[in-house]
């Protein structure tokens, strides 16, 4: 079999070991939803103000909401796997139109964090593992110790007291100034939402850099005592030639799959910092939803971030297998 | 226990960590001895700043003392933290070992379990409990530990699946014991030191996430906690800094001691792993 089709068969197998565990997350959605005390009509009804017990059953019997449980779900899943998440009732919209109306700026906000988390972390672990047991060493494990323990919302605040409102370097929240309301691509525009997009990117990096930086140093040990690096030395490799060419390409993968699995984290961790900066994307949504006790919204919210961890999963997976032709496709 | 010490002596900031971890732990025994009065009742001017009008740390814009409110808060992050680990190592021992001592279908129910607990987001799956059960200790509590416990059943399970096959447990069956005597007895006590660690670093993850779910408003609404009062305080951090400062110095030096101390238990009870590294 050739190298390509070989490529597709793995694509398309890692394709269908996803399809049950978006299944079983869609049932558990599902479940959550019927544990809630309540369900639409009683939320209809409520809004109504008043509403007789023969409307309700209407109602119900026009949701499809007095069918036995297996029924439902079965309708439930047809629903959601024609993207179909229901509909809020707080903000009179479908959940879709409105997941989807915040999805860009939540991206926007993981993207910028991932690269700067990765990016320094790298740095950092290369640093501390070059100048092992050195002051460098120890002042980086220090840093990403006290970074690891802080709580996230916690920073962002403080980060708007000195930044936002004693130095008053960069806007205390949102994603572009009021005045400047338009949403063309011009260049200050894009220099407005880099300009609100500072902040939260370094919040929610912060405890990732942590992590990165404690991975890549343990793993640059790893890499420096395996015997391809006694090889590249007997043959008089420069100490920087082996460090920064053969051990640092090693290094890297680890890097790259925690990469992949911290996604799932790293939205929830972006419902506080989007909280904490108003910052209008998904966490943010979720908040509002949380507050205005908008369940189904935040089912979907819920539901959709585990579809974007499994299909990061899945693209991490593909690149990786690329990257190292030692796995197994 | 003397070798143990021993061991654990050895790594200075774990000795420092336990340290801290003995005086918070003692604050949250004395909060109702040295702050009497309930952390929520309105102890004098509001926006005080700290240090003035009686108030060590400042009062928030009810007048609540940030202090009171911090040793109070310290009992209900220790115990929450505490609590939601008891449970999750608990459930997740028994399913880990369960998982891996007999295979087959059980451990590939759990695998697929597993598997799906790290596709979700957990702390967003948290949050959804929480919400969904009503906020409450008991219900913070249950939230935390269905989040947590499959990084111990993964554990556990591996361990198990190590040491199934070796010589003791072939004795075992040999003599005739029962499967639940070889896993309680014998496997188990093999396994703990692992267990003890995550264990242990739970408990800190197990405090921010609590302080990140009370700062979203969702702590029980009866307890003070520190989460809870840099939620409350951040309308005011323009004009009083204060209510939020202190209560994440107070987060931030708990987890850190935890972690330092997870560590040191760490590297006392592997001592194998701390000659690698």
């Amino acid at each position: 079999m050739s190298r390509t089709a070989k490529r597709l068969r793995y694509v398309l197998k890692r394709l269908l070991q996803a399809i049950p565990i978006v299944l079983m997350i869609v049932i558990v959605n599902f479940f959550l939803l019927q544990l809630a005390e309540g369900d639409a009509v009683d939320v209809l009804a409520g809004e109504a103000g008043s509403a007789t017990p023969e409307y309700m059953a209407e109602l119900r019997a026009k949701f499809g909401l007095d069918q036995p449980l297996p029924v439902q779900l079965f309708v439930y899943l047809k629903n959601v796997l024609s993207f179909d998440l229901g509909y809020s009732f707080r903000h009179e919209m479908p959940v879709l139109d409105l997941v989807m109306d915040r999805f860009g700026a939540t991206l926007l906000l993981m993207v910028s964090t991932i690269t700067l988390a990765v990016g320094f972390g790298i740095v950092l672990g290369l640093l501390a593992a070059t100048g092992l047991n050195t002051w460098r060493d120890t002042l980086i494990s220090i840093f990403a110790l006290v970074t690891y323990a802080t709580p996230l919302f916690w920073v962002g605040l403080m980060f708007i007291v000195v930044f936002s409102l004693n130095l008053g370097w960069f806007p205390t929240s949102g994603m572009k100034n009021v005045a400047a309301f338009n949403d063309t691509w011009s260049w200050a525009n894009i220099k407005d939402v880099a300009h609100h997009l500072v902040l939260p990117t370094v919040t929610l990096s912060l405890f990732y850099l942590a992590l990165y930086t404690r991975l890549m140093r343990a793993s640059m040990l790893e890499q420096a005592g395996m015997d391809y690096v006694t090889t590249a030395r007997a043959k008089g490799l420069t100490e920087n030639r082996i460090m920064f060419v053969h051990v640092l390409r090693n290094a890297l993968l680890p890097v790259v799959t925690m990469a992949g699995v911290q996604v799932g984290a790293l939205i929830g961790g972006s419902v506080i910092v989007e909280s904490v900066f108003a910052w209008p994307g998904l966490g943010m949504l979720a908040f509002e939803a949380l507050f205005a006790r908008d369940l189904n919204l935040l089912l979907g919210i819920f539901l959709l971030s585990a579809l974007l961890v499994v299909a990061v999963n899945l693209v991490v997976d593909i690149v990786y297998s690329s990257l190292d032709p030692r796995i197994e496709v | 226990m003397i070798q143990f010490w021993r061991l654990f002596r050895r790594n200075r900031s774990a000795v420092l960590g336990l340290v801290i971890l003995i005086l918070i732990i003692g604050m949250a025994a004395t909060a109702h001895l040295f702050f009497p009065e309930d952390p929520f009742r309105l102890a004098g001017r509001s926006m005080s700043p700290p240090g003035e009008n009686g108030f060590l740390l400042g009062s928030d814009s009810l007048g609540r003392d940030v202090a009171s409110g911090i040793a109070h808060g310290a009992k209900t992050s220790l115990l929450i933290g505490l609590m939601a680990t008891l449970v999750a190592v608990g459930f997740g021992t028994m399913m880990g070992g369960l998982a891996g001592y007999y295979g087959g279908w059980i451990d590939d129910i759990l695998m697929r379990v597993t598997e799906m607990f790290q596709t979700i987001p957990s702390f967003i799956f948290a949050i959804l409990l929480v919400a969904i059960m009503k906020p409450s200790i008991e219900s913070i509590v249950i939230a935390i530990a269905v989040v947590s416990w499959p990084a111990v059943a993964r554990l556990v399970r591996g361990e198990f699946l190590s040491l199934r096959g070796r010589e003791f447990v072939q004795a075992c069956h040999t003599l005739g014991m029962s499967d639940a005597r070889i896993i309680l007895r014998e496997i188990l006590p093999n396994c703990l030191s692992p267990i003890i660690v995550i264990g242990s670093l739970m408990v800190a993850t197990a405090i921010l996430i609590e302080s990140g779910l009370a700062f979203l408003g969702l702590g029980d609404p009866n307890i003070m906690s520190w989460g809870f009062q840099i939620g409350a305080g951040r309308t005011l951090l323009r004009s009083a800094w204060w209510v939020c400062t202190f209560p994440g110095i107070a987060i931030l030096i708990t987890v850190l001691a935890i972690n330092l101390v997870g560590e040191g238990l760490n590297d006392a009870l592997n001592p194998r792993l701390r000659e690698r590294a």
